[in-house]
């Protein structure tokens, strides 16, 4: 029981797939200009992420190793363009709002990561676990993203006012570079610091380590 | 030994080594046929409810556009003096056709008809659409008999995908009061801006031409200073292209121009 709770809570911080696995960026860069469009990305990464995982563990031990990753694609694309259709169908102005990104989906890289990292190798129930978790972690840090793009680019939060801009008779002036995509690369690179100088076990070592070394030993 | 039963054929199949050619078959025929499947029932299933959506965003935007305009408001109080009229145009020509129903009318349909299309010539595709219907719909709104106001449909290419809107002119045929987009697929946060109130509030009073009457709407970076240039969107300037273009194109030769000529000279009263 605390194992299969662990698969659902580490990946919200510990092993974050966007902060340490540094998996899923592109999509974390363009549908964050606006909380209720990133909300909308992380619940249907997750049922994606859930059910893909989910799927590959039934049927793990019968995947051809020759054709694993074209079986694992096809799967993953066919859950994605189920959900697409069933957004234009049910919530047709976010799907308009999300547009190309629902469907790129299938080239999130958390997606295949965790079919290929987990679920190849264990049972079902721990595998939608780890999707659930892994969504989640997405959906923190995706969450955080767009609040702070949206609050300081707009001066609102899901379409509410919070700073009134100048142009609307208050005093704050948006950050237009708030809406641009390079800025969610920063502010996902400070999240990255600010998770790391909390809890340094995240830092990696750095790979000329040995070389480092040994210019110590000589000097 | 043939065993036809097919669980036995299944245990079988399944007892197979993965690495054997035969299971990695027919684990790919399944694999396709289980997902083709899937995808097909739910695109088939939900698309009389998609399409309801598309028609409604339609009308939702057609009416929108028709609120937004200035004065509309007075007009409305005394709604037995205004008409809307559905035209159905030639647009080589820009004469009126007469149909029993243009409102039933579907362009989309036309411009995608092989039979029926036009193909523009390259040079004078600056919308990128590559075919248009040969007729288009065009709304007449009158006042005490007066020509008061006129609504075309535009679509063209914007940075990412098509856009298709309206585009509504006073009765002087050059002011603009109004542009709304119903359908695109730009960047989300950016081009999509389009389709928010606060950037097409400032199209109403802007002017498609000069005093010379050469077509001169634009989208320009940043804050238009001329009363034909409306101000872009910062990090969607190719949008902003896309829109200046599809404007110029439906204004233009190849789009409502003769319509708008005809109705300027009066040769037409309809």
């Amino acid at each position: 029981m605390t194992r299969h709770i662990e698969l659902v809570v580490r990946p919200i911080i510990d092993s974050n797939p966007i902060t340490l696995q540094i998996l899923g960026i592109c999509s974390a860069l363009a549908v964050t200009t606006s909380l209720s469009t990133a909300l909308t990305m992380c619940a249907a990464l997750t049922v994606v992420l859930m059910f893909a995982n989910g799927i590959i563990s039934l049927i793990r031990n019968h995947i051809p190793p020759a054709i694993r990753l074209i079986i694992q694609i096809t799967i993953v694309a066919s859950l994605v363009i189920v959900i697409d259709q069933i957004l234009r169908a049910y919530a047709f102005e976010l799907s308009q709002r999300l547009s190309i990104f629902v469907g790129l989906i299938v080239t999130n890289c958390i997606v295949l990561g965790r079919i290929e990292a987990f679920a190849m190798r264990n049972a079902v129930w721990p595998s939608v676990l780890d999707g659930l978790g892994n969504g989640i972690g997405y959906s923190v840090i995706l969450a955080t993203v767009a609040s702070i793009r949206e609050l300081l680019g707009t001066g609102t939060l899901l379409g509410y006012t919070i700073l009134t801009t100048v142009r609307d008779g208050g005093w704050f002036e948006p950050l237009g570079f708030m809406l641009l995509a390079p800025s969610a690369f920063f502010i996902i690179g400070l999240l990255i610091w600010l998770v790391r100088s909390l809890k340094p076990s995240q830092i990696e070592q750095s790979e000329f380590r040995d070389l480092a070394q040994g210019k110590e030993m000589r000097s | 030994m043939a065993d036809l039963n097919p669980i036995t054929w299944w245990r079988h199949m399944l007892s197979l080594p993965n690495t054997s050619p035969a299971k990695t078959l027919i684990v790919a025929l399944l694999v396709a046929l289980t997902c083709g499947t899937a995808v097909s029932v739910t695109a088939i299933m939900l698309r009389p409810l998609q399409q309801k959506h598309h028609e409604r965003e339609r009308q939702a935007r057609m009416q929108e556009l028709l609120k937004s305009l200035p004065g509309m408001k007075g007009l409305i109080d005394d709604a037995g003096e205004v008409t809307l009229q559905c035209v159905l145009v030639e647009l080589a020509t820009g004469a009126i056709i007469e149909v029993a129903d243009p409102l039933s009318f579907d362009q989309r349909a036309e411009a995608a008809d092989p039979r029926a299309n036009f193909d523009i010539p390259a040079s004078a595709d600056i919308a990128g659409i590559g075919k248009r219907s040969r007729r288009a719909p065009a709304y007449l709104m009158r006042w005490n008999g007066k020509l008061k106001r006129i609504i075309l449909p535009v679509r063209g290419s914007g940075y990412q995908s098509m856009l298709y809107g309206y585009l509504a002119l006073e009765g002087d045929l050059v002011t603009v009061a109004g542009l709304t987009f119903y359908a695109q697929a730009e960047t989300p946060g950016l081009g999509t801006r389009i389709q928010e109130p606060a950037w097409q509030n400032l199209w109403p009073g802007s002017m498609i031409a000069d005093d010379q009457g050469n077509l001169r709407i634009e989208v320009v970076r940043g804050k238009g200073t001329r009363p034909y240039q409306v101000d872009g969107i910062s990090g969607a300037t190719r949008t902003g292209t896309g829109v200046t273009n599809l404007l110029r194109f439906w204004l233009g030769d190849y789009g409502f121009g003769p319509f708008l000529k005809q109705l300027e000279t009066g040769k037409i009263d309809p």
